[in-house]
């Protein structure tokens, strides 16, 4: 009965069922939530990137000749902070988890629409003071706010910026909140828990993070303000406080932190992968608890943080094997991946080029991470280019490949319309190519021992940075080029239709875009997911 | 749906499938019945509250650090600390969990003067809390244990008891700041019971009050023998 219509729009959708800019700003509709949210860590996106454009600019020659070293020091710590806490941190749960978290599980909205609106206010608020920070003359601490230096020495605008980041922090607790409320509550009938999508376990583990990581970095920052504010001893050394505290503090929730990155990624490889073989998800329970597990093994592994600062060889030790531990269920799910592929009848989209090129990054990423976990190697190539590339890996091989395999596999969906193949598949391989050329290089620059945070470094170096350079440029065009195409299609994409991929989830089973309460009746579960063998069977 | 719709009306389907409108006054458009919404309200109060003992749980690992390293200044900062006053201000928070108790079970039976008196009454135990809490701040000031230049201790380590008296000003002052936002929701909760808009069947939002309000008094009673009492045995 769908597919007479098919091809064209549904009459009255989400995106224009109401018009203005009130209808906008003071919507309750997760729909159109993600999408504020979308345009705003875009923005925040291209800061970022700029940022990192200036460092790598830096760094193509060997002495410090393009900004200075205080420049250099502001431009690193902002590429951080913004990135980190504006981009990475909301991306996949705000946008993609806002849309399609209760689409998935069959629900009309989010429990807490008006607390949903009111995150994306307290995010801008605090990328507000993020900005202020900025333009005012940046910060320098690096994105870690280590005391003593951000509380006593550095003279920028620490304040400004750990409020920003503060106040960013709650917007994530409360969507972490609305997720978890969502998912125990919401679900249509039949949706059990074994039915959910791996998208929705995955966002389920991250939002468990954000509840309980997020306050301690929200009190951690509280402290440093006050301290820088009123001259307080709590972590400095020169009044018996102790900066190690901090930057456990800092870690607790900072390290959990990767894996509020991560976790969303590999929810949505999950989806990628059944999709693009028509195949089910090999050994779903599996995959599932894995990202239980790794929410639970990633708060018990910071201190793999702070094994040059003076921590005792026990705790490391300790320290180290958990590290080692948290590798188990991140490799349950690449095998699992893996598996899947096997037998499935494979087709190379765009998305499924983002979620394969996800699947090796980050097991480079993640193979990179027990290098560092090990006590002896981690002295040798702590600070060094070795992490740099190590957790570029995960957070940009890793993550922002997941981010550009989610919008290209729901673009469609939210917006009705479908992209340029053509383009989309060189895009992925721009990415993909321009992201190894950029990162691969800072593997070896930091095994021979180049330090991180120095604008300026011996020549032998240049070889590998102008590699590494040219890499971002290539990697800065395969940025832009989805910024381009996507928005191209908005007007002149063709019509998507209800399921262009022929996916099984719920979120493919209303028009595309989807109206403003989703179904026009709750639907009812009855299929495991990823019922592609049965959807094949069915189709002949 | 079929009775429902005049003969006039034209069956478009998609018009005349009405399913989320709401039943019931107080049923917002996404949930499917009263009990689910109930149920989704208060399991966000709790993790909202779980965010909480991890906030405050940043604070707690920081002082028994430094209490751990410097076990005798900060038992003599800690004498420094007016006892009495806190522990009636103790006796006054406690008794406002009962009575903030009370107001939830008079709102589970729909009796809306009765739950406007006991949040009432609620809110002014509070604001004597608050008032205490000020007046030992006061005295802190005047016996200049303010932590910063005009810092002075007699007898211990004036940089250690620093540290005591600023994890205790933050602690006490976020507490304190949790109690105004509490006075807030007291507020909003008297006046939707003044508005006449509870009834037996829909009070969970006095119930969710009614949560946090507890929590916040269970801060202060892991706060009160932290701070007040580790070393009162001498």
């Amino acid at each position: 009965m769908e597919t007479a219509d098919a091809l064209s729009l549904p009459k009255t959708h989400y995106l224009n069922a109401e018009y203005g800019i009130r209808s906008w700003l003071l919507t309750t509709d997760h729909k159109r939530i993600a999408i504020l949210y979308l345009v705003s860590i875009t923005f925040f996106f291209a800061i970022g990137a700029t940022f990192a454009g200036v460092i790598r600019l830096e760094l193509l020659t060997p002495p410090g000749d393009l900004v200075s070293d205080d420049t250099y020091n502001k431009m690193f710590t902002m590429h951080g902070i913004v990135m980190i806490f504006l981009f990475l941190i909301p991306s996949i749960p705000a946008v993609f988890g806002n849309f399609f978290v209760p689409m998935m599980i069959g629900a009309r909205d989010l429990a807490f629409p008006k607390i949903n609106l009111l995150s994306w206010y307290v995010y801008v608020v605090g990328a507000i003071f993020t900005l202020v920070a900025i333009t005012a003359g940046g910060v320098d601490t690096g994105w870690t706010f280590y005391t003593p230096f951000s509380t006593v020495a550095s003279n920028t605008n620490v304040l400004t910026a750990a409020i920003g980041v503060f106040i960013a922090g709650f917007s994530s607790i409360l969507t972490g909140l609305n997720f978890i409320v969502t998912i125990h509550r919401m679900r249509a009938p039949g949706m059990t828990w074994m039915k959910m999508p791996l998208f929705l376990w995955s966002t389920y583990a991250t939002a468990l993070i954000n509840v309980l990581g997020t306050p301690v970095l929200a009190i951690t920052l509280l402290l440093v303000a006050v301290e820088r504010v009123f001259h307080l001893g709590v972590f400095n050394p020169a009044y018996g406080g102790d900066p190690v505290l901090f930057q456990h503090l800092f870690w607790f929730y900072s390290h959990p932190a990767v894996y509020i990155m991560i976790l969303p990624s590999m929810g949505v490889v999950s989806e990628l992968i059944a999709a693009f073989t028509r195949h089910s998800i090999f050994g779903y329970k599996m995959v599932a608890f894995s990202s239980l597990a790794i929410a639970v093994f990633g708060f018990l592994v910071w201190g793999h943080h702070m094994f040059v600062a003076g921590i005792s060889v026990y705790s490391a030790m300790i320290f180290s094997i958990l590290s080692f531990l948290v590798a188990i269920p991140s490799a349950i799910k690449v095998f699992n991946w893996s598996a899947t592929l096997y037998k499935g009848s494979v087709s190379l989209d765009a998305p499924m080029l983002y979620a394969l090129g996800f699947i090796g990054l980050f097991t480079v990423g993640g193979l990179t991470g027990l290098f560092l976990a090990s006590l002896g190697l981690d002295v040798q190539v702590h600070d060094t280019y070795f992490v740099i590339a190590h957790f570029h890996y995960i957070m940009v091989g890793g993550a922002l490949m997941g981010y550009l395999g989610a919008i290209h596999y729901w673009w469609p969906k939210m917006t009705g319309r479908l992209y340029n193949e053509i383009w989309a598949k060189l895009a992925a391989l721009t990415v993909f190519l321009g992201f190894n050329l950029t990162f691969f290089p800072q593997f070896i620059l930091g095994y021979l021992g180049m330090p991180r945070r120095y604008h300026a470094y011996p020549p032998e170096f240049q070889a590998l940075n102008v590699l590494s350079t040219a890499g971002a440029t290539v990697l800065g065009i395969g940025y832009l080029m989805p910024l381009a195409y996507l928005l191209l299609s908005l007007k002149f994409g063709k019509i998507a239709g209800p399921n262009p991929w022929k996916a099984t989830g719920l979120e493919w089973q209303t028009p595309s875009p989807p109206p403003t309460f989703n179904f026009d009746q709750t639907p009812i579960v009855t299929k495991p997911p990823y019922s592609y063998e049965q959807q094949e069977a069915e189709l002949g | 749906m079929a009775e429902v719709a005049s003969p006039q009306e034209p069956p478009t389907s998609h018009v005349s499938q009405t399913p989320h409108v709401p039943s019931e006054p107080h049923l917002m458009h996404h949930f499917d019945d009263m009990e689910q919404q109930r149920e989704a309200a208060t399991l966000g109060m709790w993790v909202f509250l779980i965010t909480e003992v991890l906030f405050f749980g940043g604070l707690f690992a920081a002082y028994m650090i430094y209490r751990v390293w410097y076990p005798t200044t900060f038992g003599v900062a800690s004498r420094q600390l007016h006892l009495y006053s806190g522990a009636v201000m103790t006796v006054v928070l406690i008794t406002s969990s009962l009575t903030m108790a009370m107001a939830v079970h008079a709102a589970a039976n729909g009796l809306r003067r009765r739950i406007m008196g006991f949040l009432g009454l609620t809110l002014f135990l509070g604001i004597v809390f608050v008032a205490l809490k000020g007046m030992e701040y006061y005295h802190e000031y005047l016996e200049h244990h303010i932590p910063g230049h005009g810092f002075q201790i007699e007898g211990t380590d004036p940089n250690h008891a620093q540290i005591f008296f600023s994890l205790y000003f933050i602690m006490t002052g976020l507490h304190a700041l949790h109690m105004f936002i509490g006075f807030g929701i007291l507020l909003t909760m008297m006046y939707m019971a003044w508005r006449n808009y509870f009834s037996a069947k829909w009070h969970t939002p006095v119930e969710v009050a009614g949560l946090y309000w507890h929590f916040v008094d269970i801060i202060w009673i892991f706060l009160f023998p932290l701070l007040y009492l580790v070393d009162r045995h001498r």
